[in-house]
């Protein structure tokens, strides 16, 4: 199936959001106390948010991660709103409450990031059996990492998801590290996706530097769900530019590594494959841009401008 | 009106909410074809379908979370955990998710699950399959804690539980659950999350129990009637997250002496949040200081001797009446 221009210029755009988005908080971790709290980024593994979310439709969910904003701008979730959280104030997505790490943007169905490395399976796995239940034509993401495939949840949910056939697309970016352990020193399996087999779902392994390559696999997966047939577990092989947060030194991270995955950024490859196919013209390439430049330079301004939450608001909406 | 036991009333509360509302989905090990290891969940399978009561894997946290996913997303989970020393396996589901979902996104994602889990001794098993550890949960802000004491209130406060925007758990204690019958009636019946219940009014001592300890307590109220003319009073709490300390407090006030009876453990057990709100709340009334009858601080030990570990009439017979012959 070819993929349609609006797809890959949607691609694009999400890539580009992201990419911007991101290099702003680096240089705003410079900044002395400009963001309180901690700073986990996606940079380098744009392709795997960008390309599945162009393979969703609105009424399909997403449970995220603590590298979650590369997922979430591409689903749709407000850039100021995002921006204005990870400063904690308190027009933020969840009024300064959850910080980078629990961004929850229900409107666009995206209603739960987890930093609790595993947690998110077994949710995905009841909020897609609901989509069954109802008999709806929808699926649940699950964002992974390759660390949290070690955890025994993230097994619990494969086989509950596998044995009742449910809705559900296991998404992996194996980044190859998980803290500071390679992924060799963690896993002997040479893939995560090997380990569908155990399940019986099929699982596959895809470039996830290749933004069109992520949106078809992911096409695929959520045609085989909402057929009915199951959940597929994708293993994204991507690179982790910066450390586990920003305030990583990245020791052991070797620096021709870090250059060789630089090399393979999803962006120019995407980019220069548009224009090459006269997909998109240098004009509105350059539009686009600054169009992302001025959204992301507007999401600072809101963050920066917006008041924190009163301390009494943190007292707020235990219960009903 | 019949007279059921609590597990016939708890399967009762299922029913008539499975009935009443297709969002009520019932999961667990063996809830299904089995019935669930009590037979709480007999026969809702048969009724509902294989749709609505699922017969899980042995998989704790998928459980939980699956029960959350389910909760974000319109319908109202109850799932069972067998024994509540199992819910360990699924207590970061529990903690991270289940508590936090709402807090985190300003109630637009509340989480209306139940988790039922039998608990506390009387039935001479290991270990955790015979533990009182609900203060993990009580101590988890965004959770309610549930504990009926007999048929009537569990049916009673298990349809509210299910009703709730937010998540419950639901511990039964298995001592009750056959050990007698009680008039439940048929038509719908709740009981308000959150509030406690005078179980016997009295004006000489305060007895603080909940869950199994309700009826030993209300026992050692009757001999100290008897034996020594002494009028206590049985304040059962129904629900230990959020407290209700309005009712113990006014009693406290009234008869200056208060003995707390919990099967949990003694250290940071529910008994010290209540002793604590009672000095806070009433300590100018008191005329001896307070005493608690507990499980010790050591895992469920000899099975076989459960009586000697856990609380039971005669050892809160002999702390009243010391907290009684006290002289201020």
């Amino acid at each position: 199936m070819p993929i349609p221009k609006a797809k890959k210029l949607e691609m694009l755009r999400s890539l580009l959001l992201a990419r911007r988005f991101e290099e702003a908080l680096t240089e705003l971790c410079q900044i002395e106390g400009k963001i309180p709290g901690m700073m986990i980024l996606c940079t380098g593994q744009e392709a795997v948010g960008a390309g599945v979310c162009a393979a969703l439709q609105p009424q399909d969910a997403i449970i995220s991660n603590h590298r979650s904003h590369s997922h979430l701008l591409a689903k749709g979730a407000d850039p100021k709103a995002l921006m204005a959280e990870i400063f904690g104030k308190r027009t933020g997505c969840n009024k300064g409450k959850s910080g980078t790490l629990h961004l929850a943007v229900p409107e666009v169905n995206a209603p739960c990031t987890t930093t609790v490395v595993g947690g998110g399976p077994p949710i995905a796995v009841g909020r897609a059996f609901a989509q069954q239940y109802r008999q709806e034509k929808a699926v649940t993401v699950c964002f992974i990492g390759d660390g949290a495939t070690n955890e025994g949840s993230f097994h619990e949910a494969l086989n509950l998801a596998s044995l009742w056939a449910l809705p559900v697309i296991f998404v992996c970016e194996n980044n190859l590290y998980a803290g500071a352990q390679r992924f060799e020193e963690h896993t002997r399996a040479p893939n995560i996706a090997d380990r569908a087999a155990g399940y019986a779902m099929p699982g596959v392994v895809v470039d996830g530097n290749d933004a069109l390559a992520v949106y078809t696999s992911a096409s695929e997966a959520r045609a085989r769900a909402v057929a009915g047939e199951g959940p597929t577990l994708i293993e994204y092989k991507t690179y982790r530019w910066r450390g586990h947060g920003e305030s990583d030194l990245q020791l052991y991270q070797p620096k021709e590594e870090i250059a060789a995955w630089q090399a393979t950024c999803p962006i120019p490859k995407l980019r220069a494959e548009m224009l090459a196919q006269g997909l998109i013209g240098a004009e509105a390439l350059q539009a686009m841009e600054s169009d992302i430049a001025a959204i992301v330079q507007e999401a600072i301004r809101f963050a920066e401008e917006s008041p924190y939450p009163e301390p009494h608001e943190a007292l707020e909406d235990v219960f009903a | 009106m019949s007279k059921l036991t609590m597990v016939q009333a708890l399967n009762l509360a299922l029913r008539q909410e499975m009935a009443k509302d297709d969002r009520v989905i019932v999961l667990g090990e063996d809830v299904g074809r089995d019935g669930g290891v009590f037979r709480v969940t007999e026969g809702l399978i048969d009724e509902f379908g294989e749709e609505r009561v699922l017969d899980t894997p042995l998989a704790e946290a998928g459980i939980v979370g699956m029960s959350i996913g389910m909760a974000v997303n319109g319908l109202r989970p109850v799932c069972e955990i067998q024994f509540s020393g199992f819910t360990y396996q699924a207590f970061h589901q529990i903690e991270s998710h289940a508590a936090r979902m709402r807090w985190r996104t300003q109630g637009r994602l509340p989480v209306p699950m139940v988790l039922r889990a039998p608990y506390g001794g009387g039935v001479r098993a290991l270990e955790h399959h015979s533990e009182s550890r609900e203060v993990y949960y009580a101590h988890t802000p965004g959770l309610k804690m549930v504990i009926p004491s007999g048929p009537r209130n569990a049916r009673a406060l298990l349809v509210s539980a299910i009703r709730d925007p937010d998540p419950v758990i639901f511990y039964e204690p298995k001592a009750v659950y056959r050990a007698y019958r009680e008039e439940v009636p048929e038509e719908e019946e709740t009981l308000p999350l959150g509030r406690s219940q005078v179980a016997r009014e009295g004006g000489d001592i305060t007895l603080i129990a909940y869950g199994a300890m309700v009826r030993p307590a209300l026992e050692a109220a009757q001999r100290l009637e008897e034996e020594n003319g002494v009028q206590a009073e049985v304040i059962d709490l129904l629900t230990l997250a959020p407290l209700d300390d309005s009712l113990f407090t006014a009693s406290a006030r009234k008869t200056g002496r208060v003995l707390v009876v919990h099967e949990a453990p003694r250290s940071f057990g529910p008994g010290a949040e209540i002793v604590t709100r009672l000095v806070e709340q009433s300590f100018y009334h008191l005329e001896a200081p307070i005493r608690r009858v507990t499980g010790y601080d050591i895992v469920i030990p000899l099975f076989a001797r459960e009586k000697s570990y856990l609380p039971h009439t005669q050892r809160i017979l002999k702390a009243a009446r010391e907290v009684l012959e006290t002289v201020a």
